[in-house]
């Protein structure tokens, strides 16, 4: 579906693209030096195949997704395990996106409701053909960790 | 607090790209667009600005609203920015409303413009990621429209929309726009072309999604005495509310629902709130303009409505947080034909049209969003539609609403993150 409007984005430098007025291509790239600081033991979890949620001991509020404290409360949490399977709470097949995941359309996004949990979890789903809400999954883990949240996606149980 | 009124309204053509003109050009073209409307304003009656864009990525130009305040010649009068996502021009227009009302400034423009055609449409759409967590949820495969299909997928399960009545929405605005000469995608559909126009998350389609845009739009608001002075037909901001969520979808609360005075627990007794399907910051934003304007009876007491309809699907989750109906009733609520024209064939056989029309303008899905631009835009409708002066700026008069007296406007950022709802009025 995307069709080619400008000129390819990886070529380096100012370049003339077109006159009458004229257009300029700039090209432009970045290195962040990013820390996940405080969630960064959910992310050391993930390469031991294990995925983890916060829970606030005052208020009770369990989180299916890191939060140092609770959005609730404002309590500190914990870190707690987040169960072996869970459920498709919904879903969508995505067929264009940006640009960094175009060439893995299409592609799944499922949001995960764990029992026992008050939030969801964001993930992908595979390995089924057809995928619906309610449906149970579990998590799933890259061999080889790359410390991000697409370390893992989800497959029917 | 002093009362504000909205004196005058500019905007440029929105277009998939505007290579004759840059930001500054745009905006300048909205502005002198506005001052023509009021001839007695002159410059030197300006008290200063409040200026909006969503990215600084699309624009690859820091501080570009301070290019904009000098380019209109306003320097060295107070001005700044606001950013806050798609509701960046929402949020501008009460950020001019609060200098007014504060007393801070007699007379304040509230300038937004987005340049959106600089990048190709994917890269487009991962800036637009970026507006969502990227530890969590960007890598996961960021897309808004992925969001936002997930979201519509949770209302059908809920409340049994259909896919069909997404594709009226799309219809109606797409169709309003083809009286709107500033727009920017106006067609005539049927069900079965936006059904069948390329998928690009289940259940949205290529029309049920709003395009990138280039455009610019200008609001002059001034206090009581200042729009007596210098217009002859100012509508009154008589209502303003803005409410908010988490930036992941994931982690919104399903609990009870934020009811409305006309509203009973009884309505809602099984519904686990706001979870995915709907937006409590929405429902939040409504619930203060309604009461700081006196209304009660949404359906009844507005005469039109320009809302945030970047998906035809999230037109129909904000007809349920503005109490336009129930929740779980907008799809419903557009099958019937209630926000749909009076006066206009839309190849639908629709039973209650004219009720409330909603984005008689054509909305984001058919004039276009550009970002920064979109919020102050509905502003810039709604006003000529409640001076009844769509004529004399559109060029003709099927958009115009019959005795338009009250209309509300709803800007809306990230999967709900931001939201503000204002209510304009004849004085």
């Amino acid at each position: 579906m995307p069709k080619k409007t400008h000129p390819s984005e990886n070529q380096g430098g100012a370049v003339l693209y077109r006159l009458d007025p004229i257009v300029m291509k700039w090209h432009y790239e970045i290195d962040y030096i990013h820390s996940y600081a405080q969630d960064s033991p959910f992310f050391a979890a993930l390469a031991e195949g294990r995925l983890l949620g916060s829970a606030c001991g005052p208020c009770g509020y369990r989180y299916a997704t890191p939060r140092a404290s609770c959005m609730q409360c404002g309590a500190k949490t914990a870190w707690v395990e987040l169960p072996s399977e869970g459920k498709i709470h919904t879903f969508t097949t995505c067929y264009f996106g940006g640009e960094a995941f175009l060439k893995e359309t299409p592609f799944t996004l499922i949001l995960v409701e764990f029992k026992g949990f008050d939030t969801l979890f964001l993930s992908r789903f595979v390995g089924a053909r057809r995928v619906r809400i309610g449906m149970r999954v579990r998590p799933k883990f890259r061999r080889m960790s790359t410390f991000q949240a697409s370390d893992l996606h989800f497959v029917p149980v | 607090m002093r009362s504000v009124f909205m004196i005058s309204g500019g905007i440029t053509k929105f277009k998939k790209a505007n290579i004759e003109k840059d930001f500054r050009e745009m905006v300048k073209e909205a502005f002198d667009f506005a001052l023509t409307d009021v001839p007695r304003l002159s410059i030197k009656r300006i008290d200063g600005s409040v200026g909006s864009y969503f990215s600084d990525h699309f624009t690859r130009q820091l501080k570009a609203a301070s290019m904009v305040h000098d380019y209109l010649g306003l320097c060295p009068k107070p001005s700044k920015r606001i950013e806050g996502g798609g509701a960046t021009g929402g949020l501008c227009f009460q950020a001019a409303w609060e200098a007014v009302a504060s007393g801070r400034m007699d007379v304040c423009v509230a300038f937004g413009f987005e340049t959106m055609s600089r990048v190709n449409t994917w890269k487009g759409n991962e800036f637009i990621a970026m507006a969502s967590d990227t530890n969590f949820d960007y890598p996961v495969g960021g897309f808004y429209s992925g969001y936002y299909a997930m979201m519509v997928q949770r209302h059908m399960y809920e409340f049994g929309t259909t896919p069909e009545q997404l594709a009226y929405v799309s219809i109606k605005n797409h169709r309003n726009a083809e009286f709107n000469p500033y727009s920017q995608r106006p067609m005539k559909l049927t069900v079965k072309d936006v059904r069948s126009s390329d998928m690009v998350a289940t259940p949205l389609t290529l029309l049920d999604i709003c395009t990138m845009s280039d455009g610019a739009a200008v609001v002059i608001l001034a206090a009581e005495k200042q729009a007596e002075q210098l217009c002859d037909s100012p509508v009154k901001v008589t209502g303003l509310g803005a409410g908010t969520d988490s930036m992941r979808m994931a982690d919104r609360p399903h609990g009870a629902v934020i009811l409305l005075p006309h509203e009973k627990t009884e309505d809602y007794r099984n519904l686990k709130y706001p979870g995915v399907h709907s937006f409590r910051g929405g429902r939040s934003a409504a619930k203060q303009a309604y009461t700081m304007a006196g209304i009660q009876y949404p359906l009844e007491e507005l005469d039109f409505v320009e809302l945030h309809d970047a998906y035809s699907s999230s037109e129909i989750q904000t007809y349920e947080d503005l109490g336009l109906c129930k929740y779980g009733e907008g799809g419903k609520f557009v099958e019937e034909g209630y926000p749909f024209l009076a006066g206009i064939d839309y190849g639908l056989k629709l039973k209650k049209v004219g009720t409330l029309p909603v984005n008689p303008s054509g909305g984001l899905l058919a004039c276009g969003h550009p970002v920064g631009a979109t919020g102050l835009m509905q502003a810039v409708f709604a006003f000529w539609q409640i001076q009844g002066r769509i004529k004399k700026h559109l060029g003709n008069n099927t958009l115009q609403v019959n005795k338009a007296r009250r209309g509300l406007i709803h800007s809306h950022a990230g999967t709900g993150t931001y939201i503000t709802v204002s209510i304009l009025e004849k004085p």
